[in-house]
């Protein structure tokens, strides 16, 4: 009993001297409240936000190229380009398909969180546009955990990457609302099977709507623009 | 980078705590990170080292960290198991009916002062 009382002390001591602050808190927390705002704002002001996001070299600026010359006479389109550096893709698209087209600079960030989002779509201005779509820092892993506030998430999976991508990064596949599977153009010379593909896709998201596209020939795009179209529709309704 | 744009979040939210309980220097943050949250803890901490010394409230302040292993659910069967060790398919059944049950924390804990 005596010894009980001793240790209590000392405890009581250190207690003194070290102080804890319960937080248990998420790390991404405050940007999915965020991102939540942000939602919320552009559904007041009619703007639908696409985040698209893939692996580098996936073929996200061609993808975006091809869509937007197909729905840009109908809906008034702007993008923004998040990359490390430089500003080649946010000139390719502007030069491609004649519509604003911003750069931003996440500063060595591996992927755009809700503020940086906000902080383009300002430049942007959300006055006279329908869709603005955010190609995301080429990267599988942090945008994933990363609500940028868009309506939808896009992402991209080339041919050359292989069928079993889903499996290695299960986070990306299931935070994802449509998967283009790019590229179908190289199928013949890979070992890539459509159906193995869309069936580790749906394991882990069977919401998902997988829809095979050639950038370089056009092939596919218009099924993916009619749903974006319908998508852009219904937001502002 | 991963891991340094986390360590930014996590100083924005002890410093708001700090400010909160009027704290002007925190000698620990014990942060929960589960075994499938993408998070390498040793990468963590490096950045963790690098970032926090650049500010008065946490200068010398140590990062701890809890690793939470990673449970799923089978929702055929019933049961748990190591998701590290069998993945999206149920070992006990061979279901792919399963969901995460925890190891997908990236949470702060605590601070201590």
């Amino acid at each position: 009993m005596q010894r009980k009382f001793v240790r209590y002390s000392i405890e009581l001591d250190i207690m003194d001297e070290v102080k804890v602050i319960e937080i248990k808190k998420s790390v991404f927390a405050d940007n999915d409240k965020a991102a939540d705002e942000l939602r919320k704002e552009l559904k007041q002001k009619g703007v639908y936000l696409l985040n698209v996001m893939s692996s580098p070299g996936s073929g996200k600026t061609t993808t975006l190229i091809q869509t937007i010359n197909r729905i840009k006479d109908q809906i008034r389109v702007a993008v923004m380009e998040a990359d490390i550096d430089s500003d080649v893709d946010a000139v390719k698209i502007k030069e491609a398909t004649g519509i604003p087209s911003i750069q931003l600079h996440t500063g060595g960030m591996c992927h755009l969180d809700a503020e940086m989002t906000r902080q383009g779509l300002d430049n942007v201005g959300l006055e006279d546009v329908d869709l603005v779509i955010l190609e995301n820092v080429g990267n599988l892993v942090c945008p994933a955990e990363f609500d940028t506030g868009s309506c939808r998430n896009v992402m991209i999976l080339s041919v050359p990457e292989g069928d079993d991508k889903a499996l290695k990064y299960p986070l990306m596949f299931s935070v994802c609302d449509v998967v283009l599977v790019n590229k179908t153009d190289v199928l013949p010379y890979f070992d890539f099977d459509m159906e193995k593909c869309s069936k580790n896709i749906h394991e882990r998201n069977p919401q998902a709507k997988i829809i095979p596209i050639s950038a370089k020939t056009g092939d596919g795009v218009d099924a993916f623009a009619d749903w974006l179209l319908h998508e852009v529709m219904r937001w502002k309704a | 980078m991963h891991e340094l744009g986390i360590v930014f979040y996590i100083i924005k939210d002890v410093k708001q705590v700090a400010e909160e309980h009027h704290v002007n220097h925190v000698s620990s943050v014990v942060m929960n990170i589960g075994e499938v949250s993408t998070i390498v803890p040793s990468y963590l901490t490096d950045c963790w080292r690098w970032a926090a010394d650049k500010e008065e409230l946490l200068k010398g302040c140590a990062l701890e960290i809890n690793l939470i292993p990673a449970v799923t659910w089978c929702d055929n069967c019933k049961k748990e198991y190591e998701t590290v060790k069998f993945g999206k398919t149920c070992p006990h059944c061979n279901s792919n009916n399963t969901w995460l049950l925890r190891g997908n924390e990236v949470e702060i804990n605590s601070i201590i002062i």
